[in-house]
C-alpha cells in the first residue's frame, strides 16, 4: 500500500538575496527510501532541512512555499516546531555524539520529551540500540563516554539516539560520508532494515549509494529538481539530459 | 657570519632561557615567601583570632572573611556573568546593538583600575544604600570586578562549543532552553571554571577596594552586614603600618596556599556538577 507521507508544494528557499531553492514539488511515499542526488551546493542539503524546519536556525534564511506531513501543513505560523522535530528525526553527516555516555546520548530524547521513569528508560534505550544494530557491541559499556566508540559506531549511536524519539521520518543528510568502506556497508544494511518501519529520506554525493538503497530519487541543479522518479527508471532512463550528464558522470 | 646551525642553537637556547627565567621567578617569589613565612606559621597562627591589631594571635577571622568575601562574590557574579554570556552567545543576534552594548561595557569594566570600582563601592553601597562597611558592600563591588572577566571567559566557552551539538540537540525536539542547559552548558562548564578561577585570584589578592568598602576590622564576620578584613588587606596592613613582617610574611604564604586550594575545590566540585570528569 502506498501513502503519501510528505509533501512538497513550491518550496523556495533563500539566504538573504540568494536563492537557494526554487518552487520544489516532491512527494514522499510512507515507508520508502528516498534519495536526493545532484552537486555540492544543489539545495538537497537546504530542501532536506526544509522538512523539519532547520533552516530557521540560520539567520536572514526564508522559506515559501509549503510542506505536508500527513497532511497537515508544517510551514504554519503556530505550528508546533518541537512536536514536528519529534515525528521527523534527522541524522547528520558528521556523527554528533554528545559529551556523555553512549546511555545517556540515546535516553537524551525521551528525556527531553518528558519520561523520567528509569525502567522505560533503560527500555527505550535498549530497543533503539538493538534497532540500529549497535546493541551487540557496545551493551556490556553503556556507561562509558560515547566519544570512545569508532567514527561508524557514532554514526549508529546517532541512529539509535533518533530512533528513542520514536520519529515517522529520518532525515539524513550524507550520513556516510566520513565513514569507511565497511561501515557505510553497515550503515546501508541498517538504513534497508529501518525502510520497514520508517519513511527515510537520505541526501547523498554517491550516485552508487543512491541506486543501492532508495526506491526513488531527486536530482537536484542549482536549486532545481531537475527530476524525480523512481529510482530505476531514473537512473536507466534518465527523461531530463542534464541528469543523464550528472549520472554518467559527465559533471558534478 | 654565522652559520645556520649556530644560529638556529642560539635561538633555542634563547627560548630556552626566557622559559626558565619565568619558572625561576615564580620559583623565587613562592620559595622567599615560603621560607619568610613559615617560621610564623603555625596551627596557632592559622586557627586562633588576631590580638593587638594582628602582632599576637593568629589570622583565622581573616581566612574566613577572604572565604566568605569570595563566595558572597561568585554567587552574585556567576549566575549574571554567565547569564549575559548566553544571552550573547545564543540568544542576541549578532552584532545587535544590545549585544555590542553589553560587550563594549564588559571591556570598558575589565579595563578601570580596582581602586575605582572601590570608590564608587564606597558611595553607593557602603553610604547611599547604607549597607556600611560590610561582606555584602564587599561582595557587590568585588562582583562588578570579576563580572567581565566571567562573562568573557564563559562567552568564549560557549562559542567552543560544537555547532552540531546545538543542530543535533535541536533536531532531537529539544527547546533552546533545554539545548543550552543540557548540552551547550556541561560541554562549556571547563572553560567557565577557567574564568572562575581567574575571578577568585583577583578576589582574595584585591586590597584597595575592599579596605574602602567591606573595612578592616578585625572582628568574625556574623553576617553579611558585617564588616570583615580579608587575608590581604591584612597583609597590607601588617606591613605597612609596621606591625609584624614576619607575620605579614606568613600571611602571603597562606593566601597562596587558600587560592591553590580554593581552584581545586572549584575545579572538583564544577567537574561533578557537570558529569564532565566522568565523559572525557
Amino acid at each position: 500500500m502506498k501513502y503519501l507521507k510528505l509533501k512538497s508544494e513550491n518550496i523556495k528557499v533563500f539566504y538573504k538575496d540568494f536563492q537557494a531553492l526554487y518552487d520544489v514539488n516532491m512527494d514522499i511515499q510512507e515507508k520508502r527510501v528516498t534519495a536526493l542526488i545532484g552537486p555540492s551546493g544543489c539545495g538537497k542539503s537546504t530542501f532536506l532541512r526544509t522538512i523539519n524546519r532547520l533552516n530557521e536556525l540560520i539567520e536572514g534564511t526564508r522559506t515559501e512555499g509549503q510542506i505536508y506531513l500527513d497532511e497537515e501543513p508544517i510551514y504554519e505560523k503556530d505550528r508546533d516546531v518541537v512536536g514536528l522535530r519529534r515525528k521527523v528525526g534527522m541524522v547528520f553527516q558528521k556523527p554528533s555524539v554528545f559529551p556523555m555516555s553512549i546511555y545517556e546520548n540515546v535516553a537524551y530524547g525521551p528525556r527531553i520529551h518528558g519520561i523520567k521513569d528509569r525502567n522505560r528508560l533503560s527500555e527505550i534505550v535498549e530497543r533503539s540500540l538493538k534497532a540500529a544494530n549497535l546493541w551487540n557491541e557496545i551493551s556490556d559499556r553503556l556507561n562509558s563516554p560515547a566519544a570512545r566508540l569508532s567514527g561508524g559506531q557514532q554514526q549508529r549511536l546517532v541512529i539509535a539516539r533518533v530512533l528513542a524519539v520514536e520519529p515517522e521520518v529520518i532525515l539524513m543528510d550524507e550520513p556516510a560520508s566520513a565513514l569507511d568502506p565497511i561501515s557505510t556497508s553497515r550503515l546501508e544494511d541498517l538504513i534497508g532494515e529501518l525502510k520497514k518501519n520508517y519513511t527515510i529520506v537520505i541526501v547523498t554525493h554517491n550516485m552508487q549509494q543512491a541506486a543501492r538503497i532508495s526506491d526513488y530519487t531527486g536530482f537536484f541543479l542549482n536549486g532545481h529538481l531537475v527530476e524525480f522518479s523512481r529510482t530505476d527508471e531514473l537512473f536507466v532512463n534518465p527523461r531530463d539530459k542534464r541528469t543523464e550528464d550528472y549520472i554518467t558522470g559527465r559533471f558534478g | 657570519m654565522l652559520t645556520n646551525n649556530t644560529r638556529e642553537k642560539l635561538i633555542k637556547a634563547f627560548l630556552w632561557l626566557s622559559g626558565l627565567i619565568i619558572v625561576a621567578i615564580l620559583f623565587i617569589i613562592i620559595a622567599y615567601i615560603a621560607i619568610k613565612g613559615v617560621s610564623a606559621i603555625n596551627l596557632d597562627f592559622i586557627l586562633e583570632a588576631p590580638r593587638r591589631a594582628g602582632k599576637e594571635g593568629g589570622i583565622w577571622t581573616t581566612i574566613v572573611s577572604t572565604v566568605y568575601l569570595t563566595l558572597v562574590s561568585l554567587l552574585i557574579a556567576v549566575p549574571i556573568g554567565v547569564g549575559s554570556a548566553i544571552h550573547l552567545e545564543e540568544y542576541a543576534l549578532r552584532r545587535s546593538w544590545f549585544a555590542n552594548l553589553v560587550n563594549l561595557t564588559a571591556e570598558t569594566l575589565a579595563g578601570i583600575p580596582s581602586i575605582v570600582f572601590g570608590l564608587f563601592g564606597f558611595v553607593f553601597f557602603v553610604i547611599f544604600l547604607q549597607m556600611g562597611w560590610s561582606i555584602i558592600s564587599g561582595s557587590l563591588t568585588m562582583a562588578i570586578m570579576i563580572l567581565p572577566t566571567i562573562t568573557r571567559t564563559a562567552q568564549e566557552a560557549i562559542l567552543a562549543v560544537p555547532a552540531e551539538y546545538r543542530e543535533n540537540s535541536l533536531a532531537l525536539g529539544a527547546s533552546k532552553w533545554q539545548t543550552i542547559s543540557r548540552v551547550v552548558l556541561p560541554s562549556a562548564v571547563p572553560g567557565i571554571i577557567t574564568g572562575i578561577i581567574l575571578s577568585i585570584g583577583r578576589a582574595v589578592g584585591e586590597t584597595a577596594a575592599l579596605i574602602l568598602t567591606a573595612g578592616s576590622s578585625l572582628g568574625m564576620p556574623g553576617g553579611l552586614l558585617d564588616p570583615a578584613r580579608t587575608m590581604s588587606v591584612h597583609l597590607y596592613i601588617l606591613a605597612m603600618e609596621g606591625i609584624s613582617m614576619d607575620r605579614a610574611f606568613g600571611t602571603a604564604f597562606l593566601i597562596i596556599v587558600l587560592i591553590v586550594i580554593i581552584n581545586y575545590l572549584a575545579n572538583l566540585s564544577l567537574c561533578r556538577m557537570s558529569q564532565v570528569s566522568r565523559q572525557i
